[in-house]
């Protein structure tokens, strides 16, 4: 990879739309790519790269996706475990819009919660949501507390 | 000062809202009012059995002058039978103008409380939470001993114990000095603690029981759970080392108050009952007086600028 010429180019390569998430916390684009239910059986261009030196973060993760907008429940996610992750809106190759994400207070429908005897994982009118506090996630019904690794439950 | 319309889980209170409360159940306690709940029905919807809590919400309700709807978890069930709880919460919210609520779900009352036209007040919700239990708790605290600058020993299964989780964080919001004694393995969890010490609780680890009994102004004791334990015979020797017995309290400080959310089994040795430390039955009677507290303040009476 540190061959002469072409450095940059070579690292990631360009696309001419889609989405750019950069600044992702070094080791975690794999996790992006899950959220983004990127699995081998995917068809899109996808290009990633991992541990990036950063002035900013030391190092960092990048990811590119050809032809992909990311929804509202994927950016919540995202921020979740890159809370300075910034995504960059890419149309004929130029960037149209940036963005960066923000760790929501709240998160509504988009994780469930893994304790099986909470109500939100029953037939009932409940639906998952979690109040982001000191760092981990906490049920807003049956108010257990999911710490550490929030991706463990993405 | 108090403004829920339900009662669903401590954590939603400030200790301002704490202390309306245990002061509402305080003048409740002195002078009865018949009159506040005059005309007003209460519905205890109980889909688990729980024949204490419901009694002593029947009785704080009729002794307001109110009047009580039962369903046991039978018939409670059987009205549920095929229908959601949001349903049966909505359905019931039409012919009682408040609803206690036990069931065996997590969440249950947090939910119910979403969908419903009248106060859900919360009376167990699986391994969650049971807010007037903790409210009676500080309430008994703060009658037989101070919540001010408080020293709380608390005993027994400390990782399943929900009334002790509440209740600890309730005291933390009183920045009360914690003293954890809990067999291995039952130890209060670690996240737990973190949260804890982040309301303001100061957790002091202690070496044996006899400590925080000397330490303590209030020994706060629960069951340990025989289920807990594959071999019958390692649940005998813990349980048995976790005994509070005469013999025990005879190093104990002179103030010291014991108590005890109810039923022991045998936790605490009846010769006990006899001493001044022994408090938990006066608790379980203070819960009629907070639970008054808590009716008169969800459905405060109507017109005539009455609070
Ligand atoms: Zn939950």
């Amino acid at each position: 990879m540190k061959g002469a010429g072409n450095k940059k180019e070579l690292r990631v390569l360009p696309i001419r739309k889609g989405t750019v998430i950069d600044h992702i916390p070094g080791g975690r684009a794999l996790r992006v790519l899950r959220i983004l239910g990127i699995t081998d059986a995917s068809r899109e261009t996808v290009s990633v790269a991992m541990n990036v030196p950063s002035r900013q973060m030391g190092r960092k993760d990048i990811v590119k996706v050809e032809n992909r907008e990311l929804v509202p429940g994927e950016v919540q996610k995202i921020a979740l475990i890159a809370p300075r992750a910034t995504i960059n809106i890419i149309d004929d190759m130029e960037v149209r819009r940036k963005m960066k994400v923000s760790l929501p207070r709240e998160i509504e429908g988009v994780l469930r919660c893994s304790n099986p005897n909470c109500i939100s994982n029953t037939p009932e009118p409940a639906v998952a949501r979690f109040r982001v506090e000191n760092g981990g996630l906490r049920c807003f019904y049956c108010e257990r507390m999911f710490s550490g690794e929030l991706t463990d439950h993405i | 000062m108090f403004r829920k319309r339900h009662l669903i889980s401590i954590r939603d209170f400030t200790r301002e809202e704490m202390e309306a409360v245990l002061r509402r159940a305080e003048e409740l306690e002195r002078h009865a009012r018949p009159d506040l709940m005059r005309g007003r029905i209460l519905a205890n919807l109980f889909f688990e059995p729980s024949t204490r809590t419901r009694l002593s919400f029947e009785t704080a309700m009729k002794r307001l002058g109110g009047e009580v709807l039962n369903l046991d978890s039978e018939e409670a069930s059987s009205m549920a039978k095929g229908e959601t709880l949001s349903d049966t919460v909505r359905v019931i919210g039409g012919y009682a103008d408040a609803i206690v609520l036990r069931h065996s779900r997590e969440g249950a009352a947090r939910m119910a409380a979403e969908v419903s036209g009248v106060p859900v007040i919360n009376a167990g919700d699986g391994a969650g939470q049971h807010p007037t239990q903790t409210l009676l708790d500080l309430y008994t605290i703060r009658r037989e001993s101070h919540l001010e600058g408080l020293r709380i020993a608390m005993v027994g299964d400390l990782k399943y114990g929900r009334t002790v989780h509440s209740l600890a964080y309730a005291l933390a919001l009183y920045g009360a000095r914690i003293y954890p004694v809990a067999p291995e393995g039952l130890a209060l969890p670690a996240d737990l603690q973190e949260d804890l010490r982040h309301s303001g609780a100061r957790l002091q680890p202690v070496k044996s029981l006899q400590e925080a009994l000397r330490k303590a102004d209030v020994l706060y004791v629960t069951r340990i759970q025989k289920e807990r334990f594959p071999d019958p015979q390692e649940y005998r020797r813990v349980a048995g080392s976790y005994r509070i017995t005469l013999d025990l309290l005879r190093r104990a400080p002179k103030g010291l108050v014991i108590l005890h959310p109810l039923p022991r089994v045998d936790e605490i040795d009846p010769r006990v009952d006899g001493t001044p430390y022994a408090r938990y039955f006066r608790q379980a009677y203070y819960g009629v007086p907070v639970r008054m507290a808590v009716l008169s303040l969800l459905l405060p009476r109507r017109g005539k600028g009455e609070a």
